[in-house]
């Protein structure tokens, strides 16, 4: 391959770090939160997959399976609980989301 | 530069950009459209590295289930999305930061690992002439065949979760009730009524 495995690294770098600062920037707005979550899981998902073609391991991409599993798992409830708070709120400003505190 | 080069080059580019767009897009409804450009591109890295069956279920679960699923809470939501993003100027500097330590950290940590040349010692397993999708099914149902059936698992309880929180039972809606429907005798579901003419069936 002529592309290196450090160059896929750094991509995944780049988009793992890219998610970090989504999740800083939008905490007010959860769906976006939610998303920047799912680029997280697929920045790994990408070094997973890179390594395990580099290395000819196959190992790594049964994991990203895995964790692609469970990524679908956690959108699916994750906006359901979305749904459900937006159903009692009106709204979904999770930063006054403290009716469960004392 | 040969033709995988400017593949990468440019499939990188788009899903860096695509990732960017995702989280400072004003409308959520574009963030889920550059979502899903930011998949496909990954798809594509995958198709690059040679991991196809991966690629194909990233579109498949991603882009069909996932991204649809968050353009339908997005579009369902009576929501002022601007009044969301109030807070992203104020944010803004404090995730500059933390994400920029974090992305030269990762940066010296690959470049660390790409010059001491540690992924290369790893002792590689002989390359095969299967494809990749037999390798995959070689060792997915023999060696993790607990973890497959573990993963369909989490998907269960995902899923019922999902159902239990969303529903609700609201009044009113008439549903249909088997016991009930074959319950009916010709007592109970028979009126012989006398019509006089003219006038019709009275309630």
């Amino acid at each position: 391959m002529s592309v290196g495995l450090p160059a896929y690294l750094a991509v995944a770098a780049a988009l793992f770090t890219i998610g970090v600062f989504g999740i800083f920037v939008n905490r007010r707005n959860i769906i976006v939160v939610l998303m920047s979550i799912e680029l997280i899981l697929l920045a790994v998902n990408i070094n997973l997959v890179s390594f395990s073609m580099f290395l000819h391991d196959v190992v790594g991409q049964i994991f990203a399976m895995f964790v692609l599993t469970v990524a679908a798992a956690e959108a699916a409830v994750g906006l359901a609980i979305l749904v459900t708070f937006f159903r009692n709120r009106g709204d979904i400003a999770v930063d006054h989301a403290n009716m469960m505190k004392g | 530069m040969d033709l995988q080069a400017i593949a990468f080059y440019t499939l990188a580019t788009i899903l860096l950009a695509a990732a960017a767009l995702v989280v400072t897009a004003r409308n959520p409804v574009h963030s889920v459209l550059f979502l899903i450009l930011a998949f496909f591109s990954g798809a594509g890295l995958f198709v690059l590295l040679g991991a196809e069956f991966l690629a194909m279920l990233l579109i498949v679960v991603y882009v069909g289930a996932v991204a649809v699923l968050f353009l339908f809470v997005v579009m369902m939501l009576d929501v002022d999305f601007v009044s969301l993003r109030s807070g992203f100027a104020q944010y803004l500097p404090v995730g500059l930061v933390v994400s920029g330590v974090l992305l030269l950290e990762m940066i010296l940590v690959s470049g660390a690992v790409a010059g001491s040349g540690a992924a290369s010692k790893v002792k590689a397993v002989a390359p095969t002439d299967q494809s990749n999708i037999e390798q995959i099914g070689r060792v997915l149902y023999t060696d993790y065949v607990y973890f497959f059936q573990a993963a369909g698992l989490v998907l269960l309880v995902a899923m019922i979760g999902a159902i239990v929180l969303t529903l609700r039972h609201k009044p009113g809606v008439r549903r249909q009730d088997i016991a009930d429907q074959t319950a009916r005798t010709r007592k109970t579901g028979l009126a012989i009524v006398k019509v006089v003419t003219g006038e019709g069936i009275s309630e």
